[in-house]
């Protein structure tokens, strides 16, 4: 049984500068708290989401069944991120579609919705406004920052912007850039929703439509590159999703219908998919995937560019990721071993690909929560 | 890792270096150096449950296994790298022992003796050794390199490396008086000529 978790606003009347060199003038951050800030203030852990997270990370939402954060197994009483001991903050970035600025909201400058014009929004954005929202709380320095997949880049890029607010980093499933197979990825998934003919160039909102087919297809792309090839033969393998008796091989001959059992999976995903996520959102998110590079001011050097880090780190990435693979997480350890920087890293032997950041792997977990046991919460909240 | 061989070993590592434990086990000698020399670094293990140990002993501790070799690890940039009981159990010992010279300022190599003489008993009565420093069947051992104290010192004389020092260890006592014969672990502390 999880606890109560309530999402909170705060508006920001003060501009934000982002690195493209637009101004987002006026925004809000959506955003919940799980567990007490003790009085030293320095008990404060900042969760940061991916693709299409949120900051509903952990808890449930009051008479809403099915409602657990999507790191519930994580962050909580008693578990490896225990809310007994650290005051835990999830927040929404700017340009999603959980309740911080979007663009499906209203532009304060056009008094029309943002859609495409909503500025496009990289990590370094993220984290400055992240930093705000900490400012806002009366958090000066953060006990750790962690993240997973997207998320890691923005705790790494903590530890870059702000080095002397951050103690401890975990950064799980991670990379320090995207590769260009990466890239190409999203790419697709981005071509899919431009194209599909409800997008009205980003302004489906005025035409009353939803670019739902190129959402579904671009959740389908992404949902394969998160799982292996092993998990998906071992789920799905050529298994039929019902065998029709018309035919001795059971199949339907058929290239329309949905024949296989991961056809069925693939589409069930995307049609969920494409009923909450706002596809401008998911143009915004893929290009900061796709942007986040520190070393690139640095000659591509990641020792060079992780040289001011201050924090303490844990790495961990998990054997049959190969959206974010061992050897992108390595290359953290690697620059910050070159900076003789404390770093453990832990490379977990687990089949379930990139998903296997959000499951229940006992040695995951335990590697976490022996790592966030030597935090220092200050007194206990 | 008995607390006598740990004691043993931490007396060769100078206060205050930067040490890389190859094969660190649970994190307990590194613990020990941080906290009684000074001493920062870094653990390598491959086991889940050691990595789980160091972590909650607070060594900072990279996984990944020795048999990919340390190109992670710049040249020179540790004082005292570590092989404690982690030879017998490498693929390319020979490699790891060039590696460990080049990565480090020192190199401190321990692993069990096979020319300790109940070894050469046990083998001159026609069974393999299976004892309290080298516990298990010939045909589950984990120790994949077996060497006497003898083997080593050809081995690092052939990679150009000097012994500064080089004794054996019995029942947690140094051995210099016929160490291939009397200790059941060979000590080896070397660097690059």
């Amino acid at each position: 049984m999880s606890f109560i978790a309530h999402p909170q606003d705060l508006h920001f009347a003060e501009p934000l500068a982002l690195q493209s060199g637009a101004m987002l003038r006026d925004y809000t951050l959506r955003y919940e708290t799980y567990g007490t800030l003790n009085a030293e203030r320095s008990n404060a852990v900042l969760i940061c989401h991916a693709l299409n997270a949120s900051h509903h990370v952990a808890g449930v939402y009051e008479g809403q069944s099915r409602s657990e954060g999507w790191w519930d197994n994580m962050i909580g009483p008693g578990k490896p991120v225990d809310t007994n001991r650290f005051f835990v903050i999830g927040v929404n970035n700017l340009g999603s579609c959980f309740g911080s600025s979007g663009p499906m909201h209203l532009n304060p400058d056009t008094q029309r919705v943002y859609g495409p014009d909503f500025p496009v929004v990289t990590v370094e954005d993220w984290v400055n406004a992240q930093a705000r929202l900490l400012d806002r709380l009366g958090i000066p320095t953060l006990a750790a920052v962690m993240g997973g997949s997207l998320g890691g880049m923005q705790a790494l890029s903590w530890t870059l912007q702000h080095p002397t607010r951050v103690r401890h980093a975990v950064v799980v499933a991670s990379a320090p850039n995207l590769n260009a197979e990466n890239i190409a990825f999203n790419e697709v998934a981005r071509r899919a929703i431009i194209t599909d003919p409800d997008f009205h160039g980003g302004r489906f909102y005025e035409h009353g439509v939803v670019p739902q087919r190129g959402l579904r297809i671009a959740r389908m792309i992404g949902h394969i590159t998160y799982l292996s090839d092993d998990v998906m033969n071992q789920k799905f393998g050529r298994t039929l999703r019902a065998a029709v008796t018309e035919h001795a091989s059971g199949y339907r001959f058929s290239t329309q219908d949905i024949e296989f059992e991961i056809e069925s999976y693939l589409r069930y995903q995307g049609d969920k998919f494409s009923e909450y996520f706002d596809a401008n959102t998911y143009l915004l998110i893929t290009r900061a995937l796709d942007y986040f590079d520190p070393a690139r001011a640095h000659g591509g050097d990641l020792a060079a560019a992780l040289a001011r880090v201050q924090a303490r780190f844990l790495v961990v990435s998990f054997s049959t990721d190969w959206r974010f693979s061992p050897a992108r997480s390595r290359e953290i350890v690697q620059a910050l071993v070159k900076n003789q920087r404390d770093v453990s890293y832990a490379e977990i032997d687990a089949p379930h690909g990139h998903d296997a950041f959000l499951l229940d792997d006992p040695r995951y977990l335990s590697v976490v929560r022996a790592y966030f046991e030597r935090i220092d919460g200050g007194g206990a909240a | 890792m008995s607390p006598d061989m740990l004691k043993a070993i931490a007396n060769l590592v100078p206060e205050g270096s930067r040490v890389l434990d190859l094969g660190c086990g649970d994190g307990s000698l590194l613990a020990h150096l941080q906290t009684h020399k000074a001493c920062i670094g870094y653990g390598v293990e491959i086991d889940d449950a050691n990595v789980l140990a160091c972590v909650q002993r607070g060594v900072p501790v990279l996984q990944f296994n020795l048999d990919a070799g340390l190109r992670l690890f710049e040249d020179q940039s540790f004082d005292v790298v570590l092989q404690i009981d982690t030879l017998q159990h490498l693929r390319n010992a020979e490699t790891m022992l060039r590696e460990t010279a080049r990565v480090g300022r020192m190199g401190i190599v321990a692993f069990p003796n096979f020319g300790h003489w109940p070894n050469r008993w046990s083998v001159l009565r026609g069974r393999m050794p299976v004892n309290q420093r080298l516990p298990y069947e010939w045909y589950d051992t984990p120790n994949i390199r077996v060497g006497t104290f003898e083997d080593f010192a050809v081995l690092a004389r052939k990679n150009g490396l000097h012994v500064r020092d080089a004794f054996g260890l019995q029942e947690g006592q140094r051995v210099d008086f016929w160490p291939n014969w009397r200790a059941s672990t060979a000590v080896f502390q070397l660097q690059r000529r």
